[in-house]
């Protein structure tokens, strides 16, 4: 048994469409221990965004789990009825989404939206949550939270919106908060501030998070852990510094090379990885990155290879190269 | 062309591009949204010179202005030698031409039912440039090998194509009037971060075979960085700061400027360990209601008694930079803390 909060072994998630099944995730497995911070990376149909939502179950009804356990506090929340993952969501594990304003109801006040999980899973009466959540909506910096509990989300700004998110989802005070691309529709010197809020928060309730992103620059400030993820499987995880120093996948690689350096002179070309990003419904026999890969070769089209260690805690989805 | 190579190649001048607010039945003016306020800079002939700001500075307003997609309030803009903010109609004609603009959107800004040879000739036809079937089909054939599509895709239609190859397609069309001028509106922030190297690459290649000239508009430091010769930094429908990309990045003057540059993490968690993570407190007003003074002052770490009052006038600091700024001001002696 894994002294992990939560640990992901053997995921599978395939989706319906229209071109036939399509599977997102294939094969994953993560885990995130207490107090840690795992950044999830990867690009457009990567699998990032459909494993952090197989989590909570919330992949909706194209999506369908085959395979795999989801292990949490020692219960497989795969297995759980629709009462025993509800009582979980908002609970013991909450989600931060992209765009605060679709994931908050428009005609609920903001005070309502936080007080509601607590007087749910707490048994507090409203006015109780209320309270709680008039303190909650301090403790996120909104300016005279007391006096804006009776405001409705339009009343508030996108940053602002996303702080009564991190309210939201920390009234419970849960063991794991996942977060989504949290600051992708904010401006930078927002985004600085939310994600500094969110880190410190998670730092004092000594609870884990779960980053997904795509930006390089915010998993090398915020994360301890990354987990690289293309097609659908994770190719590399490390811990972050030594996923930075030593990329050891040729995907992980290329990525890292591509972003414009600090200190690249003036106009030199960026190093790029060739080719598109892969289509699900059509994946390459093997390793799915073969099409893109500069070291490609015979071995790599046969079989999908497996991770493996390269590093203490680093491990590789890649039969190697020179 | 009417200009040497030393004279600026475009020139905003005191640009201010006002909305207006109306209420009531009758559509009374009860106020205006100052969108630019008061924005000059000036292009060189073949540089690459972006505006960066966060949402609401005016970036995207001053590009439509240079484009002549929306109208003026007040300033110049001297494209070449002529004032092509007084033209209209057909004297304007021959403008639109040499100024073109790539869009930040590979997906909304194509359109879904046309071909990719209808797509990139349109300009053409709009402007009756395509005098044979022959003669049509041999400029799409070359404009789409010069963003790197193969010829024989022009059949398709824009979902068949990835993000970035939509981008080509986008840039494709932007080039096909040969213009002189480019505005690319974050033209590589839709797409993955494997697929910008890509477009970025083909901007630069593009740039030098060309003798084209880039005004980019973008929030994306890292790509701005890589990409600029000089950067206006916008705050609030004014700019705050122009500088060389070295000494913007290197030394920014404007504490605006550094808070932008702290703001955003780069992706080494070293250098990310060792340095500060500086955040500046509150987020940008509404452009509806500025702030008096400078409008950058409710948030800035430095303010002081003068900064409330009065609006900083862009001034030359050393070298070739420019800054609005009280703390570099020779008739304001800041307090000593």
């Amino acid at each position: 048994m894994s002294g992990h909060l939560l640990s992901i072994e053997d995921l599978s998630v395939t989706f319906r469409s229209e071109r036939g099944p399509v599977r997102a995730v294939h094969s994953v497995s993560l885990h995130v221990d207490e107090g840690e911070t795992l950044a999830i990376v990867g690009e457009s149909g990567s699998g990032k965004s459909v494993t952090a939502l197989s989590i909570l179950r919330l992949i909706g009804d194209a999506g369908r789990i085959d395979r795999g356990r989801i292990l949490f506090d020692g219960r497989d929340l795969l297995t759980l009825d629709k009462a025993g993952i509800r009582s979980i969501r908002g609970d013991r594990i909450s989600m931060i989404f992209q765009e605060p304003m679709s994931s908050l109801n428009p005609v609920l006040t903001v005070g309502k939206q936080v007080a509601e999980p607590i007087r749910l899973h707490r048994g507090k009466s409203w006015a109780q949550a209320m309270e709680d959540a008039a303190e909650l909506l301090e403790r996120v910096a909104i300016p005279d939270a007391r006096e804006r509990l009776g405001d409705y989300p339009h009343q508030f700004s996108g940053g602002m919106r996303q702080r009564v998110m991190i309210a939201m989802a920390l009234a419970c005070q849960p063991r794991l908060i996942i977060a989504d691309e949290p600051t992708t529709a904010l401006d930078v010197t927002v985004q600085a501030q939310i994600l500094h809020l969110l880190k410190e928060l998670t730092r004092e309730l000594r609870s884990a998070l779960i980053l997904i992103t795509h930006d390089l620059g915010v998993v090398a400030r915020y994360a301890d852990r990354v987990a690289v993820m293309y097609a659908g499987r994770v190719v590399e995880t490390a811990p972050a510094r030594a996923l930075y120093a030593r990329p050891s996948h040729p995907y992980t690689l290329g990525l890292m090379a591509s972003i414009p350096g600090l200190d690249a002179p003036a106009g030199t070309r960026l190093p790029t990885i060739r080719g598109q990003p892969p289509d699900l419904a059509n994946l390459p026999e093997g390793c799915p990155f073969v099409p893109r890969c500069p070291h490609a070769r015979a071995i790599c089209s046969s079989a999908v290879p497996p991770l493996e260690p390269v590093g203490p805690d680093h491990l590789r989805a890649c039969y190697g190269f020179e | 062309m009417a200009s040497s190579k030393d004279e600026p190649f475009l020139v905003v001048e005191d640009l201010k591009v006002h909305f207006p607010v109306t209420a009531g039945l009758l559509g009374r003016q009860v106020g205006s949204i100052k969108a630019v306020d008061g924005v000059s800079f000036a292009l060189k002939r073949g540089e690459t010179f972006s505006l960066v700001g966060e949402s609401g500075c005016g970036k995207s307003t001053t590009a439509l202005s240079v484009l002549r997609m929306n109208r003026p309030t007040a300033g110049r803009i001297i494209f070449d030698g002529t004032e092509i903010s007084a033209l209209e109609g057909a004297a304007l004609r021959p403008f639109r031409r040499r100024i073109q603009m790539v869009y930040q959107d590979p997906f909304g800004s194509l359109n879904p039912r046309a071909s990719v040879r209808d797509i990139i000739g349109e300009p053409l036809v709009v402007h009756g440039l395509a005098s044979s079937r022959a003669a049509y089909e041999a400029r799409i054939a070359e404009l789409m090998g010069l963003v790197g599509l193969l010829p024989d895709m022009a059949s398709r239609y824009p979902h068949e194509f990835s993000g970035g190859q939509r981008q080509r397609i986008g840039i494709a069309r932007a080039l096909a009037l040969d213009p002189d001028l480019l505005i690319l509106d974050e033209p590589v922030s839709a797409l993955d971060v494997s697929i910008q190297a890509q477009v970025v690459n083909l901007l630069m290649d593009l740039q030098e075979r060309l003798g084209l000239t880039y005004l980019f508009i973008a929030h994306d430091l890292s790509v701005v960085r890589h990409i600029s010769d000089r950067i206006g930094v916008m705050y609030l429908g004014r700019i705050v700061e122009v500088a060389d990309r070295d000494a913007l990045f290197g030394d920014p003057r404007h504490p605006y400027t550094q808070a932008l540059l702290a703001a955003v993490p780069t992706p080494d968690p070293e250098r990310e360990a060792a340095r500060p993570h500086t955040i500046i407190a509150g987020e940008v007003p509404s452009v509806r209601n500025p702030p008096p003074g400078c409008r950058f002052h409710p948030r800035c770490p430095n303010a002081f008694a003068p900064c409330r009052t009065d609006g900083p006038e862009l001034r030359a600091l050393e070298g070739s930079r420019l800054a609005a700024c009280h703390l570099y001001d020779a008739a304001h002696t800041r307090p000593s803390t």
